[in-house]
């Protein structure tokens, strides 16, 4: 599927998280975010080597922990119980973040309101009035990997586009986003533009009329 | 000099006074040192500073300090879960002051208190409002924020066990902001399972060397 350019069909989540699974590089050190990311490791083989980083200290995490295995000093960045794997490491929160903020993580994958042309996220605050801001290790992830994917549906509830222009939300991280995981398009950022690498259950024209940036095929 | 080994968990906080700065580790329930936060809220200190990821959880720990209005200001990372609702009350009464602070600096910060630096350069959260006022700078064409350290009076801090001289070691994720806070307070009161005799912890796994624990308790634990 993963070099298909169209297909008649949306993309199921399931199927969204399968492809950002097949194209995380094998050995790669990958952080996950909370929410549609976390679906990513379900897919994730064996064979591919991948070591999964959580922000909380621990680098070799494995799946969510369940019955005599859970563990209340074993949780991921989600405060969910989960496992350890052989090859495991701890380590406080300074050294967490100097791993993702020092560029040692190949990829993060995380969840988004808005994205700019230019690459820039908005995933950790609406702005709204009366909201209590609340922001984690969003912007340390979003700006610290060497490759920040996100995942998202394309459009709001309301029908509008959140790849835009530039952001109308408050910004998580300036540049950082290089790849865009969508139920109808997958998108890169790079060079300036925004190219198209397959579409899912819409034409590449009907995909260009409803996103308020120039697209291009990859 | 070899820390003081209190005999209770009130005895552990007892100098904790009105107007205090108080780092507490734990990331959610992992690490929070539930019984010296219990302590901290029978001793009757208000008007305290806490630093710590989150701003409580349900009814339990740092939850019940802001709960009873101890807490003037909080310095953490993510306050907003669905469980923070004593805190969600005290904000929106306007009872209590929020930092918030991206997460991998609120560390820093806290990392660099303990090694004596008085401020550093972070791409984090350049171009955004948390560094809104903060000084910028581009460095090798990439904008940076100066944070500064946040140093504190105490550090409340859980950790597996401890030895007679202080050396800690921890367990699992639960060992989140506990090294780092250790090195930034006056005074580091740490509860652990176990108190155990010096020589005990091989060197070579320690992970909070003694020089930065002030204070011991031993509350014995399940595990």
């Amino acid at each position: 599927m993963a070099d298909v350019r169209t297909t008649e069909e949306k993309l199921t989540r399931d199927e969204m998280a399968q492809l950002v699974a097949r194209d995380i590089p094998a050995g790669a050190f990958v952080n996950l975010g909370i929410g549609q990311p976390t679906n990513v490791s379900n897919f994730l083989t064996a064979d591919q080597g991948v070591t999964l980083h959580t922000e909380n200290g621990m680098l070799g995490m494995g799946p969510v922990a369940t019955g005599e295995d859970i563990d209340e000093d074993l949780i991921n960045a989600g405060k969910i119980p989960v496992t350890e794997l052989p090859g495991a490491a701890y380590f406080h929160h300074a050294d967490s973040f100097a791993m993702m903020r020092g560029g040692h993580l190949d990829v993060c994958v995380l969840g988004a309101f808005q994205i700019s042309q230019a690459g820039d996220l908005a995933n950790w605050h609406t702005g709204a009035e009366g909201a209590i801001p609340a922001v984690g290790g969003a912007m340390d992830l979003a700006i610290g990997a060497k490759e920040t994917w996100v995942m998202m549906s394309l459009f709001t509830k309301t029908g509008e586009s959140k790849l835009v222009e530039t952001l109308s939300y408050p910004v998580t991280g300036l540049g950082c986003v290089s790849r865009i995981y969508t139920e109808v398009a997958i998108f890169e950022l790079r060079d300036a533009k925004v190219l198209v690498r397959s579409v899912h259950g819409i034409s590449f024209d009907q995909l260009q009329a409803k996103v308020p940036v120039e697209l291009t095929w990859a | 000099m070899a820390p003081r080994i209190a005999t209770s968990a009130a005895d552990a906080v007892a100098e904790i006074t009105d107007g205090s700065t108080v780092l507490i580790g734990g990331f959610g329930n992992a690490g929070q040192p539930m019984e010296l936060i219990d302590a901290l809220l029978d001793c009757g200190a208000k008007d305290l500073t806490v630093v710590n990821n989150n701003a409580g959880q349900a009814d339990a720990g740092l939850a019940l300090l802001i709960k009873e209005r101890r807490v003037k200001k909080i310095i953490c990372s993510f306050p907003r879960q669905s469980d923070s609702w004593h805190f969600d009350a005290a904000y929106r009464a306007g009872e209590i002051e929020l930092e918030l602070v991206p997460q991998g600096n609120l560390a820093e910060r806290i990392r660099a208190a303990g090694a004596g630096i008085g401020g550093f350069f972070t791409p984090t959260g350049y171009g955004t409002l948390l560094a809104e006022g903060k000084e910028t700078r581009v460095i090798d064409g990439r904008g940076y924020v100066l944070e500064t350290p946040i140093h504190a009076d105490f550090a409340l801090i859980k950790a597996l066990k401890a030895d007679t001289f202080g050396n800690l070691v921890y367990r699992k994720t639960a060992r989140n902001f506990g090294p780092i806070m250790a090195t930034a307070a006056k005074a580091a009161i740490v509860q652990v399972d176990e108190v155990v005799e010096v020589g005990s912890i091989d060197p070579e796994h320690v992970i909070t060397p003694g020089i930065y624990v002030d204070t011991v308790v031993a509350l014995g634990g399940e595990k």
